[in-house]
């Protein structure tokens, strides 16, 4: 299309509109991030008298101090990323092998197991029934309770099935069969290899998943020192528990009471760092994996 | 099949009689079986064996008795939960706030979609992209507690902004009318830039033949998105409505339950929240599991129904 068609007024005006709006959903995204980002690098008492709006002022590093001294954050930081390593390394491994066969077309009966996936996203036993089995077997107040009965998304699996159906040929099967290649080997050798994306896209999204949930955690998990780093965030941001007095032994009562709400913007950025900070250069395997979900399955 | 051209070699079942023909189809690719075997037993056992727990929602459950021994009482617990007077104020709480949601987010997310696709500037356009998606990484427990922060009346930056045009901003958060408007429009923010990837995906799809047809008939850009664009996306658009319709039983559990306060919670308990309360806190399991069955049979039937309307209607229905 050439570019440089003069645009009648009409088009004009809307041309307008379309940036204005841009630029309005950018800035109304953003500005949050902003402050948030400025506050906790500003003196406390600065952020306590409406000083800061959008810049840092006076530079300070003091929450973060504060932050990274806390035990109970440290302590949560290191659970949560247990649990998100273990439990991506889990479902990653779990959904590969709910869905390679499920994509085979000589896999008699894939109709049915498809079909049992399937009905766990209509219908389940929900909250109650779920927590006592888990009492039953013991994994109540285990690690495990986290990364193992969530472990499956079956969305997940649908879309890596979309992925093997498309892209490993099943012709490609049968010159393997002929060489003497098994299904065990086909998977490893083979499939794997040819997956890097997908695999990308669906670890990314239970990575996600796992760092940012805190459901499972709240039911499952009474043991302070398992506590994944959401709770302890819910705790200190949104119960306000937290005894100012452990994490610094300041002797004015203002900066005292500054420090206990930039505090609180420190532990926002810390929390949600490792992701924004990972996500853009990832940005096209989470937009792949949108875009492979909205195929019919 | 190919069947028939693989040397026989390689497999070496014997004497073929069609009786075995079942077994003969599952030996040949047991392997696969063997593969299925570990996801299918996490599904079975956390996803299939509570379903048969859900007994208890017709029993009295009692910890010593277990799910199969406790005693029978029926509709019991139904009846009391359709009798309770606070039942059909959680029900409109759940559904009025799944809707307001979707009527919502719906038209932004599209309307973000298809002001990026008539964007022409490229880095801008990459970049409003980047942007708008980010708070889909951030958790509910950080976003509930950054509308806390920039709504707190003393410091929060957002009241102070309000407080120079003279509104009263001593108790948002804790304001019972205001609460759907915040929990909607923080969702708003958080997942219009992930919603609008979808349609547009749909919108970079539909041929360029149609849109130059369009221009050469004399199309404004407005005209253009209404007759070209708009009916290009609708497939999609339609399929996640449905989607979205049929899960509007189950709003989700983390956002609702941290923005609960005591003051608010006559608009903020939704069926969620409210089996979490009476099950885990309260230690009904009984009753709490009843409540459950109740939703997921509705949700059941929502789902079933929408997809069918979809159906029935010529639009792309989910199955």
């Amino acid at each position: 299309m050439p570019k440089k068609i003069r645009l009648s007024i009409p088009d004009r005006i809307f041309m307008f509109c379309v940036y204005f709006f841009l630029f309005l959903a950018m800035l109304l995204v953003i500005y949050p991030l902003i402050f948030i980002i400025s506050a906790s690098f500003s003196e406390p008492s600065n952020v306590l008298t409406g000083k800061v709006w959008l810049l840092p002022v006076d530079f300070s590093l003091f929450s973060y101090q504060a932050v990274f001294k806390n035990k109970q954050i440290l302590s949560g930081y290191f659970n949560s990323a247990w649990y998100t390593v273990v439990g991506t390394a889990i479902s990653v491994a779990l959904t590969i092998m709910a869905a390679f066969p499920l994509s085979r077309k000589g896999f008699y009966g894939k109709n049915v197991f498809m079909g049992l996936f399937l009905f766990t996203m209509l219908f389940s036993g929900g909250l109650i029934p779920t927590y006592l089995l888990l009492k039953n077997i013991g994994m109540i107040n285990t690690r495990w309770a986290i990364v193992i009965p969530n472990a499956i998304a079956v969305w997940l699996v649908i879309i890596a099935r979309t992925f093997f159906q498309q892209n490993v040929p099943e012709e490609l099967y049968e010159a393997a069969e002929i060489d003497g290649c098994d299904d065990f080997r086909f998977l490893i050798k083979m499939v794997l290899p040819l997956s890097g994306p997908i695999v990308a896209v669906i670890a990314l999204n239970y990575a996600v998943w796992i760092w940012n949930g805190y459901y499972d955690a709240l039911i499952y998990l009474t043991d302070q020192k398992k506590y994944p780093l959401q709770i302890i965030l819910r705790d200190i941001l949104i119960l306000n528990r937290v005894d100012i007095n452990t994490v610094s032994d300041l002797e004015s009562s203002m900066r005292k009471q500054g420090l206990a709400v930039v505090l609180k913007y420190s532990l926002i950025v810390v929390a949600s760092a490792p992701l924004l900070v990972v996500y853009p250069f990832l940005q096209k395997y989470f937009v792949k994996g949108i875009l492979i979900g909205s195929v019919k399955g | 099949m190919s069947k028939a051209t693989l040397p026989l070699a390689v497999h070496p079942v014997p004497a073929i009689r069609p009786m075995n023909s079942l077994k003969k189809k599952i030996l040949r690719h047991w392997q696969l079986y063997v593969i299925m075997m570990f996801p299918l037993f996490c599904l079975i056992l956390f996803k299939y064996v509570p379903m048969i727990g859900l007994q208890i929602a017709f029993k009295t459950y009692r910890v010593r008795a277990g799910i199969w021994n406790s005693p029978f009482v029926g509709w019991k617990h139904f009846i009391r939960f359709f009798e309770s007077p606070s039942t059909m104020d959680i029900i409109w709480n759940t559904v009025s706030l799944s809707l307001y949601s979707i009527a919502a987010s719906f038209p932004l997310a599209i309307l973000l979609a298809i002001a990026l696709n008539e964007a022409q500037h490229q880095r801008l356009k990459k970049m409003v992209q980047l942007i708008t998606y980010a708070p889909y990484f951030i958790s509910t427990v950080v976003l509930v507690s950054m509308l806390n922060q920039f709504l707190d009346p003393r410091i929060g930056v957002l009241s102070m902004m309000m407080q120079q045009f003279g509104i009263d901003t001593r108790n948002i958060m804790g304001n019972p009318d205001l609460f759907r408007h915040l929990y909607v429009w923080s969702g708003i923010w958080q997942s219009t830039g992930y919603s609008a990837i979808i349609y547009l995906a749909a919108l970079t799809g539909i041929s360029h033949e149609l849109t130059e047809a369009a221009v050469i008939d004399g199309c404004t850009r407005i005209k253009r998105i209404w007759h070209v664009d708009l009916p290009g996306i609708r497939p999609s658009v339609v399929t996640l409505l449905v989607l979205n319709m049929g899960y509007v039983m189950s709003v989700g559990f983390e956002k609702v339950f941290l923005m609960q306060s005591p003051s608010i919670l006559n608009v903020s308990e939704v069926m969620s929240t409210y089996i979490y309360r009476i099950g885990l806190q309260n230690s009904d399991y009984s009753y709490s599991t009843a409540i459950g069955l109740v939703n997921s049979i509705i949700n059941l039937i929502l789902i079933l129904t929408v997809n069918q309307i979809a159906r029935k209607t010529g639009e792309q229905a989910l199955w």
